[in-house]
Formats: C-alpha cells, sequence, structure tokens
C-alpha cells in the first residue's frame, strides 16, 4: 500500500488493518474518517459497495472513452497533410490506447475484468463520453480535438489526480501530463491554420464551430439535473460540480481562442465583471440527451467498429491463449521430466 | 546534414519505411487488442522517424512523401501489401523486419554513409523484429484457425520477399550473403510456428527489382491517393 504509514492513525487503523472484530459499521466509520482525511482508499481496503460500483462505472466508461476517442483522430492519420503532423497524431492515438489500458488496470483493481468492461461497452450497458459521437470532417478538427476536447478532459481530470480511490488518482497524474501536452498540440495546429492560408484559416473556424458546444457538453449536465454528484462528491471522487468545471472551462478557452485568432460561437459571451468570469449562452441539452441515448451523428458507427475491431480480433486472442496453454504445458512436461531425471 | 549519402539508396530505405508506417497507421482503432493498438502505432512511429530522416537526406521530407506520383516512389512492392488480416499484416512485418534489422545490423557494421543511421535504427528494427517473430509463433502454433491463417499469409507475401535481395544502387549491401542468412532466420521461425517455408517463385519479371523501378502493385496507388490527398488540395501551404 503506497500511503500505508499514514493510514496508520488511530482513527483508521481498524479500516486499514484486516481487523474483522471491528465490525461493519467500524469499517464504515473508518472509511467515512479516511475520506475525511483526505486519505487515499487502496485496492484492499473496506469500500463500501456503492463506492466499489460508482468507481466501477466511472472508470470503466473513462477508459472505454479514450479507446473509441481513438476513432475520430484515427480517420485523419492516413490524410495527415505534413509528416511531422502525422508523427504526432499517431502518436496521440498511441497514447489514448496506453491511456484505456490504465484506465482499465485501475478498474481491475476493484475487482471488475477488462473483458467484462469491454463487452458492457459493445452491449451498450456502459457509456463513453458522448463527444466522440461527433465526426472529424477536416483536418482542423483534429485540432480543435486536442485544444477543446482535450482541454476539457484536462479541466474535469486534474481535480480527479486528488480522487479518493489510490489507483484512479494514480492513472489520473500519469494521463494528464500526457493530455496537456495533446492539448498544446492541438492549440499550435490550429494556430498553424489559423495563420495560414484562407482557406486553411477559415477551415480552423469551421472546426472551433462544430466543437465547441459539444465540448461544454463533456461536464455533463447541469448541477441540478446530475444524478451521481451529490454522492461522488460526498466521496471525494468528485471535487467540483459541473457547472463550476464549465465555468473554468470557458473561462480559460476565451483568451486562448483571442490569441488563435478565431471565434467561439456564441452570441452571449461577455465577460461580468461582477462575476468575475464569463457569462455564455444556453446549451442545447435536447441534443445532449439525444446524443447520450445513441442518437448522435456517431454513435452507431463507433460501437459498430469497435465491435467489428474486436469481433474480427477473436482468433488472434484465441491464438494467443492456446500458444500460451501449449507453451505451460511444455514447461510443466519438462519441468517435470527434469525432476524425475534429477530424483 | 553534411553527410553525403547516395541519394537513391536514401530514397528506397526511406519509402520502404514511409509506406510501411502509413499501413500500419491504418490498423489505428482496428487492432485485436489494445496491446497491439499501441504495439503497432509505436512501430509505425519508429518507421515514419527513419523515413523522416532518410528523406530529409535526399530533399524535404514534405515535398518528397506528398508530391512524388507514385511511379516515383522507390519501396519495396512487399511494404505497399494491404495489411489483409492480422496474420497478413504480422507476415509482412517479420519478412520485413528480418530484412531490415540484418540489413541495418550490416551497415552499421561498416564505414558506409549509412552506418550512424543504421547503428541509431538497428536497436527500434531489433524490437520490430522480436515483435513479429514472437506472432509468428504464437498464430503459427495456436489454433487450428490461426496456423491456417498464418501459412495463408505466408505464402500470399512470399513472392514479394526475393526483391528483398536485388542490388540497390549506392547500398553496399551483399545481396546474396542478406538472402542467406534472411532465409535461415525465416526458416528458423516459421519452423518454431509449426509452418511450412513457402515455396512458390520468388523472382522474376513482376516481383523482383520492380518497386525500386517504381513499378508498383495496383492498391499503391489509392494509398498515396489518400496519403497526398489533402496536402495537394492546398499547394504552397504550411502545416
Amino acid at each position: 500500500m503506497a500511503t500505508a504509514a499514514a493510514h496508520q492513525t488511530d482513527s483508521t487503523a481498524a479500516f486499514h488493518s484486516d481487523d474483522a472484530s471491528a465490525g461493519a459499521d467500524g469499517f464504515e466509520r473508518a472509511f467515512d474518517a479516511a475520506v475525511a482525511a483526505d486519505e487515499r482508499i487502496e485496492p484492499r481496503d473496506w469500500m463500501p459497495d456503492a463506492y466499489r460500483s460508482t468507481l466501477i462505472r466511472q472508470i470503466a466508461q473513462h477508459a472505454h472513452s479514450e479507446i473509441i476517442g481513438m476513432q475520430p483522430e484515427a480517420n485523419w492519420i492516413t490524410r495527415a497533410p505534413s509528416l511531422r503532423r502525422k508523427a504526432i497524431l499517431m502518436a496521440k492515438v498511441q497514447d489514448e490506447a496506453g491511456h484505456g489500458l490504465y484506465l482499465y488496470s485501475a478498474a481491475e483493481t476493484l475487482g471488475a475484468s477488462r473483458e467484462e468492461l469491454l463487452d458492457k461497452l459493445h452491449s451498450g450497458r456502459q457509456k463513453y463520453s458522448s463527444i466522440f459521437n461527433y465526426p472529424t470532417l477536416t483536418w482542423a478538427d483534429v485540432g480543435a480535438i486536442g485544444w477543446l476536447v482535450d482541454g476539457a478532459a484536462i479541466t474535469n481530470q486534474v481535480p480527479l489526480c486528488r480522487c479518493s480511490y489510490g489507483p484512479y488518482a494514480r492513472a489520473m497524474v500519469r494521463v494528464c501530463k500526457e493530455e496537456s501536452f495533446h492539448q498544446r498540440q492541438g492549440y499550435e495546429l490550429l494556430l498553424a491554420l489559423s495563420r495560414g492560408t484562407p482557406e486553411q484559416h477559415a477551415m480552423a473556424q469551421d472546426a472551433v464551430d462544430r466543437w465547441w458546444w459539444p465540448s461544454l457538453m463533456m461536464f455533463g449536465p447541469p448541477d441540478d439535473e446530475s444524478q451521481h454528484s451529490a454522492q461522488s462528491m460526498a466521496w471525494k471522487i468528485k471535487r467540483h460540480s459541473n457547472d463550476e468545471l464549465r465555468q473554468r472551462f470557458v473561462d480559460i478557452c476565451v483568451p486562448q481562442a483571442e490569441s488563435l485568432g478565431l471565434t467561439l460561437p456564441d452570441p452571449d459571451l461577455t465577460w461580468n465583471e461582477e462575476r468575475g468570469h464569463h457569462d455564455f449562452g444556453a446549451i442545447d441539452w435536447t441534443e445532449f440527451w439525444d446524443v447520450l441515448k445513441g442518437n448522435g451523428p456517431c454513435n452507431e458507427q463507433r460501437l459498430t467498429q469497435r465491435r467489428r475491431a474486436h469481433e474480427e480480433g477473436a482468433w488472434v486472442r484465441e491464438a494467443a491463449a492456446a500458444h500460451a496453454a501449449k507453451r505451460a504445458a511444455r514447461t510443466a512436461r519438462t519441468t517435470e521430466t527434469t525432476g524425475a531425471t534429477q530424483a | 546534414m553534411t553527410t553525403t549519402v547516395p541519394a537513391s539508396a536514401a530514397l528506397s530505405l526511406g519509402d520502404d519505411a514511409l509506406v510501411l508506417s502509413h499501413r500500419l497507421g491504418e490498423w489505428a482503432g482496428h487492432a485485436p487488442v489494445l496491446e497491439e493498438e499501441v504495439a503497432l502505432a509505436n512501430i509505425a512511429l519508429d518507421l515514419l522517424g527513419q523515413a523522416r530522416v532518410l528523406l530529409s537526406l535526399v530533399g524535404d521530407e514534405d515535398e518528397l512523401a506528398y508530391l512524388r506520383e507514385e511511379r516515383a516512389f522507390r519501396n519495396l512492392q512487399l511494404v505497399e501489401q494491404p495489411n489483409g488480416d492480422f496474420a497478413h499484416t504480422i507476415a509482412r512485418q517479420l519478412f520485413f523486419s528480418t530484412y531490415q534489422h540484418l540489413m541495418y545490423a550490416g551497415l552499421a557494421a561498416g564505414d558506409g554513409p549509412f552506418a550512424p543511421l543504421a547503428a541509431k535504427a538497428v536497436k527500434e528494427v531489433a524490437y520490430h523484429r522480436d515483435h513479429a517473430e514472437q506472432w509468428t509463433v504464437r498464430l503459427g502454433d495456436g489454433t487450428k484457425e490461426s496456423h491456417g491463417r498464418m501459412q495463408r499469409a505466408c505464402e500470399a507475401l512470399w513472392r514479394f520477399t526475393g526483391e528483398m535481395f536485388q542490388p540497390v544502387e549506392g547500398l553496399d549491401i551483399d545481396g546474396e550473403r542478406l538472402e542467406t542468412a534472411w532465409l535461415k532466420s525465416v526458416t528458423e521461425v516459421l519452423g518454431r510456428a509449426t509452418l511450412t517455408l513457402p515455396t512458390g517463385p520468388q523472382s522474376g519479371a513482376w516481383t523482383a527489382g520492380a518497386g525500386r523501378q517504381g513499378l508498383h502493385t495496383e492498391s499503391f496507388g489509392r494509398m498515396v491517393a489518400e496519403m497526398q490527398h489533402l496536402h495537394r488540395s492546398h499547394p504552397g501551404a504550411s502545416w
């Protein structure tokens, strides 16, 4: 346990030790005390069932988002307009697969298996971020995804680096480092387009126009409609409300858009001196719920591609398993023979 | 860079890496397991890195990649072959990475103009070769289905292997020795994989040396069209 020393405090000793005599109430009190003291919960620690299942759901859906999120960008790998951009994009898509792997591993520490989680994704029982149901129609979309989508993801994920569940928090530290790198690359891609030919500038503006609102939707429904928020905040899985994070994101993006020389597609966007924040227009929540329900522009396509990759890869995974079993059997036989000879 | 490398050789090796990298990039989001998403992208990135160094020795990397017609590419026909199923991709990787590893090891050991570049690339390529060999053995010695697919893939790609041992202008390698070492290695791996070494022709008018002369197979034109489309749509733009 990474924070074992920190855990040996009076309030939480029973909880972290495997002392069954503490009783269920004792465990729960100790868990609450650990969360209140900002300690990390680790895989072998006792935790409420609902905390475990909420985390499995959230981490799994985060992992699914990473791997579905490879598709809209991979769509442009073979058409990237320079070798430098192609290398950057390939590296990014590779990082996303890596993030998927860390996150499935983090979910597995809670007793889920990657196979079972993938099965839930493929059967539509678990979701992924609604943003990846939008299509990448031009090269500039790759930049808009980097700047806005990764920017929104970072705003969401940085507080998760302090999440109460240790393995998730540690995965987030690694993920955020790479994400912020991707975000800067996306910004830089858009900047090159914005300062390029008139056609390139128009391409960049069009991409920002299409990705802005969906990016704001990434923070989830408004606070008064967010069903998991209160409990997640009490458990310190979540540190800030959806609307707080959305506001933070808008405030960050406005000056960045200005320095990009691009506009944000919101006529109501203005600085509010009194609040010290930008006011912004109303989000189309009908669109949000539609996309979430599976009726976005690419929902069908994304899930079909994911399922197909999995189904068409089945024979490869079976081969790997069969070969591993044969090797294990051969090793066992060799050990037996060697053992017999020695005896 | 002041090293004078023979342009035709740099172009041949650079185009091999560029084209194979592109093919591997097509796998992104389609691989059979997440670990292979990472591995295939990793190999594609290594190859793209090699291509950029090699093409830059000849001229502007983007001009060379995006503004040449298909007849001006000098890559082997092997690397332009479509991905097919995972077994086809692995067979192509096995044949090519074994060749590339032996060739770069030879160049790195010498004192020719490619020695410094080869010394760096050989480390990456050793990993690619290891990856391909491991998968060849897993698929060959896996299930009945994977065995059949791997055998068919080796046979389908065999005719493109002879080209690797043809002389390349400006490249100081002994084609015969390379072929002997390559055949020994591939035979050994296929044996471990319980596969049979293909017996079909590997040389002839339409296989040996054709890619290096700019004669490619039909699918290559479409690959190039896709690769170059955006760049060509915005003449003179920078990205």
